[in-house]
């Protein structure tokens, strides 16, 4: 016999609410609540739908829902609830049935369904509770509720947004043209010469995307590498004054858009460059312009991620215990020895580790290619070209997003290896209070000489690339003038108010209010996940993990076009809508919440939710009032690093943005791509700006207060 | 300064205006095991680190045989040293840790893995070269450490709180069996411990360090039973210090007064007055004259402790096979055994 209990759990309210009183549908032109029972279908709750306009495929939710009604703790209705809602959303399309069988089935359809909206999610979510909760109760996730739910909402939106982009991109690779079967077209596709040419080899003519792409990133990671090491042995192994500000240098990536550098090397080296127009003036040299092309990628490539490396390889370098080399030279080694055989071989692991991040971070990069690419084409840039370009080829696009995901993977794989193999330095447990050894008189003056000229190459460039919005036109026209910041940035009065008549205010607002709804999304997410993964121990925890490890390592671009592949039509229609660029930047961006989750977590013990709950305090209210406080320094560096990258990320969001909601950086570049620079250094100055901000708002809330059991006062 | 192996010639140790290692004197014998005894922060390590060739001392002189090596490198010193982590380099395996030394100095590759191998069978790890550092127990990491330092034949041998990273059980049959090794192979060592056990049941001289400064040094029997100071008898073993009063000085013996209990002690330079003595929780014994109220009671199988509330402060008493009981708050009376009590010498105490 069914027993209403009172009152319902509220996951089955929610999905209620979803059902019955909310629009079912995201509608085109706004919504709103006093439609839902009205005479426009496609406006009002499922429940309306059904029973006022002849949707039959609401009721089987509907029935579900009744069932939950009345046995709310079982699990049986609440898995039908979920299966009922996926079925009605694959099953109708835009164009009635979305498979013949159906069609066959229950006759021609003269009607069609937009993408699912707040009802059908409210909905969606509900049963998905619905669902752990009974999960919890049958004593899987050790009878926790709480856990389940967080699990099963994880779960959710990585398949959502992670794995079923990334299938359908994979799938549209096979997408049949027109006189072609499946594989032929696949196979067509994949063996293009435009990918895999190998011409450059015999005779002077471009190569292939994919060689292009992969020589540029193993040359640029070799570089950034190179420099990386030597600015981390210098910091941490010299007296050399100044470290300090060296330091400073690992911020930089952060704070700037991934093209400021390309722009300011364009101010250099580019025709109207200051050094070409000097070494035309001074011997009348002709430079031209090599920088447009393999060169120049390559050189703004080891600029922008040369501060990347160091930040690995400083803690690389830190993390060698002194007592190694301490070790060493009490064994009769010199200090050279002692750095060759010991210190170099243990920092191996982790030069190799900083390598590939580099090598994936060129991979990946969009906006220094497409600055300074000219004629030189790499996979990230001939995606963006052949989605926005004419003929809108999205099997090609699929096939070279498939190709660098490939690339990617293979790269985080290897990777993974690497890491994993770093454990054997942390060997010796306690650590003698030894001193850093210096470095080799050798090495240190080798060093330097690699790194402290292109520490002040980085300082030129940059200067450069701000100097560029306070010139009437770069290299032609000197004149000081403000004229570019008016023009994106004006304000006027009238007798309306304040107008924002600058050209750049709309995109800047929107990316400011975008970046900062999803920073809080973000965080909680990440923490959320660094929580159950560190702290709760449940059957497929390592699956969670390395589905959410795999959505880390998918690249900006091939996300960008698998989510318009895939959120161009119902059941989830959200391309030009702010929701997609929402769901963009959380799951881009996830990893930092749950990488400074992970690391705080692994500061506080154990045992001090463990206290909590044999205090009787649920899991939730262990995560809300034990280690949450606890955790304030990491949710805010969360929040700022989500809001931050949020501003600055371009590869991805290009893809997605619309007229309505336009991003900063992809207004710049299309400013850059226009030959505007004006404005688009202007633009870059104040997002910078803003950003280093953003990052001093981080030092001053953190970097006061550390917390953990490590913080006392030493003796 | 007579010829020991080692000999410290008012060697100290500043950083900046931080004063970590005041000047000091030491010597130490060849064939002998010296511990560096103090509690952390008292300046042991630095020492060690200075004759190590690690850090470099701002004042005196270190001569190693005769030799002064005050100005030389650590890898110009015939030194070697055993690291508190061991400090093995994981990325090599056990023979060529071992090797490292003998490589560094010159020796052929072959040769210095012959001699390597031959020092392992010393620690008694033959067999295990191929290994890699993880793969072994903490003990034998140990070995391994010992070996690596044991293979150079160095004059003197340094460790630095060798056995810190060890459990209990483990701690106590490595230190016998580098006392055994030390003894068999006549080395000379300079072994770093804040371990009161470890140092008395290892060393040859113990040198007790407090701020910097050597507050006594001396055989481990010597420190025991004649502590120059209330630290350091506190430091040696379970200790009650109490204010008594010497009332007769004659032939070196003293007259000592303790409420209603009379000793005679040996005077050790204290005249009539206050003096501090020291007295061990196992010559207290109760049923004495002297009024004191049981505040606690333990029974600890082998003997029985009782924490007494007395005029002179709380005392600790420790009774072998557990004696009678006796109750918390039963008030006993008790007097000392001479045997286990010491006045310690006034000019001795001039710090605080």
């Amino acid at each position: 016999m069914p027993r209403l209990s009172w009152p319902p759990p509220w996951p089955l309210l929610l999905a209620a609410a979803g059902l019955l009183l909310l629009p079912w549908h995201y509608p085109q032109d706004g919504f709103a609540l006093v439609s839902v029972w009205g005479e426009d279908a496609d406006a009002t709750s499922a429940l309306a739908q059904a029973a006022r306009h002849g949707r039959f495929w609401f009721w089987p939710a509907l029935a579900a829902l009744a069932l939950c009604a009345a046995w709310p703790r079982a699990l049986a209705p609440a898995v039908l609830g979920l299966a009922a809602v996926l079925a009605q959303a694959l099953a109708v399309g835009v164009q009635g049935w979305s498979a013949p069988w159906l069609e066959a089935l229950f006759g021609a359809l003269d009607d069609r369904q937009f993408g699912i909206g707040l009802g059908g999610a409210c909905t969606t979510l509900g049963f998905l509770w619905l669902t752990t909760g009974a999960l919890a109760r049958r004593g899987a996730f050790r009878g926790d509720r709480f856990v389940a739910g967080g699990v099963g909402l994880l779960a959710l939106l990585i398949l959502l947004f992670t794995a079923w982009p990334v299938l359908r991109l994979l799938a549209e690779m096979a997408a049949p043209r027109e006189g072609f079967t499946a594989w032929a077209s696949l196979a067509e596709r994949l063996l293009d010469r435009k990918l895999l040419s190998l011409a450059c080899v015999v005779q002077p003519v471009g190569c292939g995307v994919l060689w292009n792409t992969l020589l540029l990133a193993a040359c640029s990671a070799t570089g950034a590498t190179l420099l990386g090491l030597c600015f981390a042995l210098l910091v941490t192994r010299t007296g050399l004054p100044g470290r300090r500000a060296l330091r400073m240098l690992t911020v930089l990536p952060l704070i700037t858009p991934p093209f400021v550098i390309g722009l300011g090397l364009i101010l250099l080296f580019g025709r109207a460059g200051l050094v070409n127009q000097a070494a035309e003036a001074l011997f009348g040299w002709e430079l031209g312009r090599w920088i447009y092309g393999f060169d120049g990628v390559f050189l703004a490539q080891v600029f922008a991620f040369t501060p990347t490396a160091f930040l690995v390889l400083i803690g690389v370098v830190e993390g060698i215990s002194p007592a190694m080399e301490e070790a060493a030279t009490m064994l009769r080694a010199t200090r050279m020895r002692a750095f060759t055989s010991v210190a170099l071989p243990l920092m191996l692991p982790g030069i190799a580790n900083a390598w590939l991040v580099a090598f994936v971070e060129s991979l990946t990069d969009f906006g220094n290619p497409v600055v300074l690419g000219g004629s030189f084409g790499v996979l990230s840039t001939e995606i963006f070209f052949a989605v926005v370009g004419a003929q809108q080829e999205f099997g090609r696009a699929a096939v070279l997003a498939s190709v660098m995901l490939v690339v990617a993977l293979g790269a985080f794989a290897l990777q993974r290896r690497v890491v994993a193999r770093r454990s054997y330095v942390s060997l010796t447990g306690k650590g003698d209070a030894g001193l850093p050894p210096q470095l080799p008189a050798p090495v240190r003056r080798a060093a330097m000489a690699v790194a402290l000229p292109w520490a002040g190459l980085t300082v030129i460039v940059y200067a450069m690339a701000l100097a560029g919005a306070f010139v009437k036109v770069w290299g032609r026209d000197w004149t000081p003038t403000l004229e570019h910041f008016r023009r994106a940035f004006a304000l006027e009065w009238s007798a309306g108010g304040l107008i924002f008549s600058g050209g750049a205010w709309h995109s800047l607002g929107t990316t400011l209010l975008l970046a900062g709804i999803a920073a809080p999304i973000t965080a909680a997410m990440g923490l959320l996940a660094a929580w159950l993964l560190a702290r709760q121990d449940f059957r497929g925890r390592t699956l969670l993990e390395f589905a959410l490890m795999l959505t880390f390592a998918v690249p900006g671009t091939v996300m960008g076009v698998a989510y318009i592949l895939t959120f161009n039509l119902p059941p989830l229609e959200l391309t030009g809508t702010a929701v997609i660029l929402l769901a963009c930047f959380v799951f881009r961006n996830l990893p930092v919440g749950v990488r400074s989750g992970l690391a705080a977590m692994s500061q506080l013990d154990r045992s001090l939710d463990e206290a909590a709950l044999t205090l009787r305090a649920s899991s939730f209210r262990v995560l809300r009032t034990v280690v949450l406080p606890l955790l304030k320094p990491a949710i805010v560096t969360a929040l700022v690093y989500a809001f931050v990258r949020a501003v600055t990320t371009v590869s991805a969001v290009i893809f997605l943005v619309s007229a309505e909601y336009e991003m900063a950086t992809v207004f710049i570049i299309n400013r850059v791509i226009n030959g505007d620079y004006g404005v688009a250094i202007a633009y870059c100055a104040v997002l910078i700006l803003l950003m280093v901000g953003a990052v001093g708002l981080i030092q001053l809330l953190v970097g006061q207060r550390r917390l953990g059991r490590r913080a006392a006062v030493p003796a | 300064m007579s010829g020991g192996a080692l000999t410290l010639e008012g060697v100290g140790k500043r950083y900046g205006v931080v004063r970590a290692l005041k000047p000091l004197d030491l010597v130490v014998q060849p064939g002998t095991l010296v511990t560096l005894l103090g509690p952390s922060g008292c300046g042991k390590t630095t020492l060690l680190r200075l004759v190590a060739g690690l850090e470099t001392a701002t004042e005196g002189r270190i001569l190693l045989g005769g030799q002064d090596v005050t100005q030389l490198a650590a890898g110009e010193r015939n030194v070697s040293m055993v690291f508190q982590s061991y400090a093995l380099f994981p990325h090599l395996n056990v023979l060529d840790n071992v090797a490292y030394g003998l490589v560094s100095s010159g020796v052929k590759r072959a040769e210095a893995r012959l001699r390597a191998e031959a020092t392992l069978g010393t620690v008694g790890l033959a067999g295990y070269g191929a290994r890699l550092p993880s793969e072994l127990s903490g003990g034998q990491q140990q070995r391994v450490a010992v070996a690596r330092a044991l293979v150079l034949e160095p004059e003197l041998l340094l460790f630095d709180e060798p056995l810190s990273n060890l459990d209990t059980r483990l701690r106590r049959s490595m230190r016998e069996e580098i006392r055994a090794l030390q003894q068999r192979l006549g080395l000379t060592v300079l072994y770093v411990t804040h371990d009161q056990a470890e140092a008395m049941a290892i060393s040859d001289r113990i040198v007790v360090l407090r701020d910097g400064a050597i507050a006594q040094a001396g055989t481990p029997r010597e420190l025991y039973e004649q502590p120059a100071s209330v630290f350091v008898a506190g430091f040696m073993g379970e200790a009650n210090a109490v204010r008594a009063r010497v009332l007769a000085v004659a032939a070196g013996q003293a007259e000592v007064a303790l409420g209603a209990l009379r000793l005679t002690l040996p005077a050790r330079g204290c005249g009539p007055g206050e003096a501090d003595l020291v007295v061990r929780p196992e010559a207290i014994r109760l049923g004495g004259a002297e009024p004191a109220t049981v505040t606690r009671a333990t029974y600890m199988g082998s003997h029985a402790e009782y924490v007494l509330a007395t005029a002179h402060g709380p005392l600790l008493a420790m009774l072998p096979g557990g004696g009678e009981p006796h109750a918390a708050g039963s008030a006993v009376g008790f007097d000392i055994d001479p045997a286990g009590a010491v006045l310690i010498g006034q000019e001795k105490e001039e710090e605080r």
